[in-house]
C-alpha cells in the first residue's frame, strides 16, 4: 500500500458501480481510506469494499441519496465518525434520463440536475468544512463530454454537467488560498453499464468519431482522478481534464 | 458563561487559530475592514468559535457578524446568556 496519500479519506459518491466503483478502488489502491457512497445498490457496494479490503484497504459503505440535503449531512456525519473528516471527495454520482427536449417534462429535467449538480453543491459544501479545517483538500467532479460539446437527446444531462464545470470553477477560485484544489474530469464514451445497452450500431458510430477508435475503460477514467486527489497535483485548480480518447476535438 | 469570559475566550481564538494582531483586535473592529481578515477567513473563524464553544452557527445568522463585538454577542446568545 502506498504512503502517498497518508492514509486520508476519500469519498466517491455513487461508488458502488461502474466509473465510481472504479474510482474507488484505485483511490484505495493509492492509501486512501474510502468512502463508499451508494443510492440503493447495496450488495455492489459491499461488494468494493470487500474488494477493497481483501487488499489490505480500509472502507466502508454508506448510503445517501445525494440529490437530498439532511442524506448528506448523514453521509459526512457518518463518514467523519468511522473514518475521520473527508480530504478528497469525488463528486460522482449521476443519472441519465435522456430524451429530445421537445419530449422532455420538467421532471425529467429537475431530477437530472437535483442527482447531478445538486448533489455537487451539496457534497462539496459539506466536505469543505474540513478541508477547511485541515488546509488540505482535493473535490473532483465528474463531467461530460456532453458538457461541454452538448449531445442530442440530453439537454438536461449537458446542462447539469456544464453547470458542475462552472460550479468547481467558481470554488475552486473561493477556496484555492486554503491548499484545496476543485478540479472536473470530462469522460467520453467509457464502457460502463450505462453504454453496454447501447445496439452495436450506435457503438461503431461513436467509435468512428473517437480518436483513439475505441471507448475508454473506467479505469483510465479513476487513473486521473487518482492523479488529481494526489499530492502531484497541487498546483491546478478549476481545471478540466477530458479523458475522452480525443472525441470532443 | 458570562459575556466577558466569552470574549476573552473567543479573542484568544481569533489570535491562536487566525493569527490575528492582538493589538488591533476591539469589539467595534470589523473583520474585514479593519483585521484584514476575508471573506472566506470570517467562515473559518465561525466554524473555529463553533469547534471551541461547542454551538452551531447557521448560515443566516454567521452572515450578519461583521465585527469581534457580534461574533461575543452571538456566541454569548448560543450559549444561554
Amino acid at each position: 500500500m502506498s504512503e502517498g496519500s497518508h492514509q486520508r479519506v476519500a469519498l466517491v459518491t455513487g461508488g458502488s458501480r461502474g466509473l465510481g466503483r472504479a474510482m474507488a478502488i484505485r483511490l484505495a489502491g493509492a492509501g486512501h481510506r474510502l468512502v463508499v457512497n451508494y443510492a440503493s445498490n447495496a450488495d455492489a457496494a459491499e461488494k468494493v469494499v470487500a474488494g477493497i479490503e481483501e487488499k489490505g484497504g480500509e472502507a466502508i459503505a454508506v448510503q445517501a441519496d445525494v440529490s437530498q440535503g439532511e442524506q448528506v449531512e448523514r453521509l459526512f456525519e457518518e463518514a467523519g465518525e468511522r473514518l475521520g473528516p473527508v480530504a478528497v471527495l469525488v463528486n460522482n454520482a449521476g443519472v441519465t434520463r435522456d430524451r429530445l427536449l421537445l419530449r422532455m417534462s420538467a421532471a425529467d429535467f429537475d431530477h437530472v440536475i437535483d442527482t447531478n449538480l445538486k448533489s455537487t453543491f451539496l457534497c462539496t459544501k459539506a466536505a469543505l468544512r474540513g478541508m477547511l479545517r485541515a488546509k488540505w483538500g482535493r473535490v473532483i467532479s465528474i463531467a461530460s463530454v456532453a458538457g461541454l460539446v452538448g449531445n442530442a437527446g440530453q439537454a438536461n444531462y449537458g446542462a447539469s454537467k456544464a453547470g458542475m464545470i462552472g460550479f468547481s470553477k467558481s470554488v475552486a477560485k473561493e477556496v484555492g488560498s486554503r491548499g484545496i484544489t476543485v478540479n472536473v474530469v470530462a469522460p467520453g464514451f467509457v464502457a460502463t453499464d450505462l453504454t453496454a445497452d447501447l445496439v452495436d450500431k450506435a457503438k461503431e458510430v461513436a467509435e468512428g468519431r473517437i480518436s483513439l477508435g475505441r471507448f475508454g475503460t473506467p479505469e483510465e477514467i479513476a487513473a486521473v482522478v487518482a492523479f488529481l486527489a494526489s499530492d502531484e497535483a497541487a498546483y491546478m485548480t478549476g481545471q478540466v481534464i477530458s479523458v475522452d480518447g480525443g472525441l470532443a476535438l | 458563561m458570562d459575556r466577558s469570559e466569552v470574549a476573552e475566550r473567543l479573542e484568544s481564538v481569533l489570535v491562536t487559530e487566525l493569527g490575528l494582531d492582538e493589538d488591533k483586535i476591539q469589539e467595534e473592529a470589523h473583520f474585514e475592514e479593519d483585521l484584514d481578515v476575508d471573506s472566506l477567513g470570517v467562515v473559518e473563524l465561525l466554524m473555529a468559535l463553533e469547534d471551541e464553544f461547542d454551538v452551531k452557527i447557521p448560515d443566516e445568522e454567521a452572515e450578519s457578524i461583521m465585527t469581534v463585538g457580534q461574533a461575543i454577542d452571538l456566541v454569548h446568545k448560543k450559549l444561554g446568556g
